[in-house]
C-alpha cells in the first residue's frame, strides 16, 4: 500500500507530461518513419535509374550512329575499319573475335571446372573444401589487368614455343588466361548446384549397386544439369564482357577469322582502343563505341537473364 | 576372379582414375596461378623501391614511378565508397525490410541482379555519356568516382541483403514487442548485428574498385599525369591505368615497371580480400 501511494503521484505527473508532449513526439516519430521510408526507397531506385541511364545513353548515341551507317551494313559487312580512310562498319569481325576468345576461355574453364566441382562436391574431404573455397575467393581478387600482363608477357612467349607461327598478339593466349580467370566462378557455381541434389537420389543409386563414380556422373550430374548450364552461361557472359585481358594481349586488330593464332579485336577491346585516343565528342568514331557497347550489352543481358532464370528455377525446385 | 570381381575392379579403377584426374586438374589450376604470380614478382621486385613508389611517371623507365596512380586510385576509390556505401546499404534495407512483398521491390531486385552482370566497360560508357558529357564534369576524379560508385553498388547491395536476411526474425519481433518502430528496429538492432557481414561486402567492393581498369579508361582518365589531384575536379590517373600504359609499351624496362606496379596493386587487393574472407568466417560461426 505504501509503495503504491508513493508511485501514484509520479505516474500522474508522467501521465500529464505525456499528454502535453505526446502529440509532438508521436508526429515526430511517425514523420521520421515516413521520411526514412522515402529515403530508403530512393536509394533502391538509384539502381533502376542506373539501368535506365545505361539504356538511354547507349541508345541515344547509337541512334546518332545509325543516322550515318545503315543497320544492314552494321550487321553484314565483314570489315570493321572506322578509324581508317576506307571506313567499314561491320560488327562481324568484332563478334567473331569476341566469340573466339570466349570459346577458348570456356573450353579451358568448363571441363576443368566441372571435374573439380564434382570432385569437391562428391569426393573431397571436408577440410579440403574448407581450405579451397576461401582460397578461390581470395584469388578472385586479382584484378583483370594482372591477368592481361600474364597473357602478354608470360603465356604468349610460352605458347610460341609450342606454336612457332603464333603472332605476338593472338586470340589463344588471352583466351586461355581468361579461362583460368573464370575457373573459380564455374567451379563455385557448379559445386553449389551439385550439392543441392537430394541425398536420396545418391542413396537410390548406391542401393542399385552403382559405384561412386557412376552415381556422380549418371545421377548427380544429370540432376544438377540445369544449374550447371546456368553457371556455364554466366561464365560465357563474363568472358564476353571481359576487357583488359583481350585489350592487352589480343592485338586490337578486327579480323574475321576462326584462327586462334592470329591477332583479333573484341567488342570490349575496340571500345578501349577508341577511348585511349583523342576521339572528339560527337564524331562518327565516337558514336561507334556506343553501337558496339549496345551490342555487347544485349548479348550479356540475354545471357544473364537466361542464367538467372535457370538458376532460380533450379534452386527453388530443390535441385531436381 | 569371377566376372563380378572383374566388374568391381574395373569400377574401382575408374573411380580412382577420376579422382586422380580431378586432383591433377585442381593442382594444375592452383600451380599455374601461383607460377604466374611468382613470375610477376620476379619481373618486378628489383624495381620496387621507395623511389619507385614516390616518383611521377616518366619517359625514362628507370626513374618512373607510381605516385600519381596511387594517389588517384586512393582518392577515386575513397570517394566512390563514400558515395555508394550509404546508398547501397539503404537500397538493401529497403529491399529486405520494406519492399519484399510488393511488385516494385521484386522489380528492383531483378534489376539489381542484372546490373551485377553488366560488363564493367558498359558502366564506363554510362559514365562518359552521363557524368563526363551531360553533367559536364569532364575527366575529373568526381566523374570517375561516380561511375565507380554505380559499378560497385550491386556488390554492396547484394552483400548487405544477405547480411540483413541472416538476422533471426525473433530479434525484429522482440524489438517491436517493446514498442520500437521499424526504423528504430533497423537502426538499433538489425544494422549493428549484421555490421560485420556488411563490412565484408564493403571491403570486397572496395577491392573490386581498386582493380577495375576499363571503365576509367572509357571515361578518359589520363595515362600520363605528373601532379597529385588537388580537388575532386582534378584530372587524374589510377594505378591499373598506369600498369596498362606500361604493359602496352614495347620496351622490356617498362614491362618491369608494370610488374612492380602489379605487385603493389595485388598487395592491396589480396590483402583486402583476405581481410574480408577472414572477417566473414570469424563472424559466420
Amino acid at each position: 500500500m505504501n509503495g503504491s501511494s508513493t508511485l501514484l503521484p509520479v505516474s500522474e505527473t508522467t501521465e500529464s507530461n505525456r499528454s502535453r508532449f505526446s502529440f509532438n513526439r508521436d508526429t515526430y516519430v511517425v514523420t521520421r518513419e515516413k521520411v526514412v521510408h522515402v529515403i530508403l526507397l530512393m536509394c533502391a531506385l538509384v539502381s533502376v535509374f542506373t539501368t535506365l541511364g545505361i539504356i538511354l545513353v547507349l541508345l541515344f548515341q547509337t541512334l546518332e550512329f545509325f543516322k550515318e551507317v545503315p543497320l544492314l551494313d552494321f550487321l553484314t559487312d565483314t570489315q570493321w575499319t572506322p578509324l581508317f580512310q576506307d571506313k567499314h562498319f561491320g560488327i562481324l569481325p568484332l563478334l567473331s573475335g569476341t566469340l573466339l576468345t570466349s570459346l577458348i576461355a570456356l573450353s579451358v574453364s568448363v571441363p576443368l571446372g566441372l571435374i573439380i566441382a564434382i570432385y569437391l562436391s562428391e569426393y573431397a574431404p571436408p577440410f579440403l573444401r574448407k581450405v579451397l573455397k576461401p582460397f578461390l575467393e581470395v584469388l578472385a581478387g586479382i584484378p583483370t589487368i594482372v591477368y592481361g600482363y600474364f597473357a602478354l608477357i608470360t603465356v604468349t612467349p610460352l605458347l610460341q614455343n609450342i606454336f612457332p607461327s603464333l603472332s605476338g598478339f593472338n586470340a589463344l593466349s588471352p583466351g586461355i588466361v581468361m579461362g583460368i580467370m573464370i575457373l573459380p566462378l564455374v567451379t563455385s557455381l557448379s559445386e553449389d548446384s551439385l550439392r543441392v541434389v537430394p541425398k536420396g537420389l545418391r542413396e537410390g543409386g548406391y542401393a542399385l549397386g552403382a559405384s561412386k563414380l557412376q552415381v556422380s556422373l549418371s545421377i548427380v550430374f544429370p540432376s544438377a544439369f540445369s544449374g550447371i548450364v546456368a553457371s556455364v552461361i554466366l561464365a560465357f557472359s563474363r568472358a564476353i564482357g571481359e576487357t583488359m585481358i583481350v585489350a592487352i594481349a589480343a592485338g586490337q586488330l578486327p579480323n574475321l577469322t576462326a584462327n586462334p593464332l592470329q591477332p583479333v579485336s573484341t567488342m570490349t577491346s575496340y571500345i578501349v582502343q577508341v577511348s585511349q585516343g583523342d576521339t572528339p565528342y560527337g564524331t562518327l568514331a565516337y558514336n561507334t563505341i556506343f553501337a558496339v557497347a549496345i551490342t555487347l550489352f544485349i548479348f550479356t543481358f540475354l545471357l544473364n537473364i537466361i542464367s538467372f532464370r535457370l538458376r532460380k528455377r533450379y534452386f527453388s525446385s530443390g535441385g531436381d | 576372379m569371377n566376372s563380378f570381381e572383374i566388374h568391381a575392379l574395373k569400377q574401382r579403377t575408374k573411380n580412382i582414375t577420376f579422382q586422380v584426374a580431378a586432383i591433377i586438374g585442381l593442382l594444375f589450376a592452383v600451380i599455374v596461378l601461383l607460377l604466374l604470380l611468382i613470375n610477376v614478382f620476379e619481373d618486378g621486385w628489383q624495381r620496387l623501391s621507395l623511389q619507385f613508389i614516390s616518383s611521377y611517371p616518366s619517359r625514362k623507365p628507370e626513374v618512373a614511378g607510381i605516385i600519381a596512380g596511387l594517389a588517384g586510385s586512393f582518392f577515386m576509390v575513397s570517394l566512390a565508397a563514400l558515395l555508394s556505401v550509404p546508398v547501397g546499404i539503404g537500397a538493401a534495407i529497403y529491399l529486405e525490410e520494406y519492399g519484399k512483398k510488393n511488385r516494385l521491390g521484386k522489380f528492383i531486385e531483378i534489376n539489381i541482379a542484372n546490373l551485377a552482370g553488366v560488363p564493367s566497360i558498359v558502366y564506363g560508357l554510362l559514365g562518359l555519356g552521363l557524368f563526363v558529357r551531360w553533367f559536364n564534369l569532364d575527366r575529373s576524379i568526381l566523374a570517375g568516382s561516380l561511375t565507380m560508385s554505380l559499378l560497385i553498388m550491386p556488390v554492396i547491395i547484394i552483400a548487405t541483403r544477405e547480411a540483413i536476411k541472416a538476422v533471426p526474425q525473433g530479434i525484429r519481433e522482440a524489438s517491436y514487442a517493446v514498442g520500437a518502430t521499424k526504423w528504430q528496429t533497423i537502426w538499433h538492432h538489425l544494422l549493428p548485428i549484421s555490421f560485420p557481414t556488411i563490412l565484408t561486402g564493403i571491403i570486397l567492393a572496395i577491392s573490386r574498385a581498386i582493380g577495375e581498369t576499363a571503365p576509367l579508361i572509357t571515361i578518359g582518365a589520363l595515362t600520363y599525369v605528373t601532379f597529385l589531384p588537388k580537388s575532386i575536379h582534378s584530372e587524374f590517373t589510377i594505378l591499373p591505368i598506369q600498369i596498362f600504359n606500361w604493359v602496352s609499351r614495347p620496351q622490356q624496362a617498362f614491362h618491369e615497371n608494370a610488374a612492380a606496379a602489379i605487385i603493389v596493386l595485388i598487395a592491396f587487393t589480396l590483402m583486402l580480400n583476405s581481410i574480408a574472407i577472414i572477417l566473414r568466417n570469424k563472424f559466420s560461426k
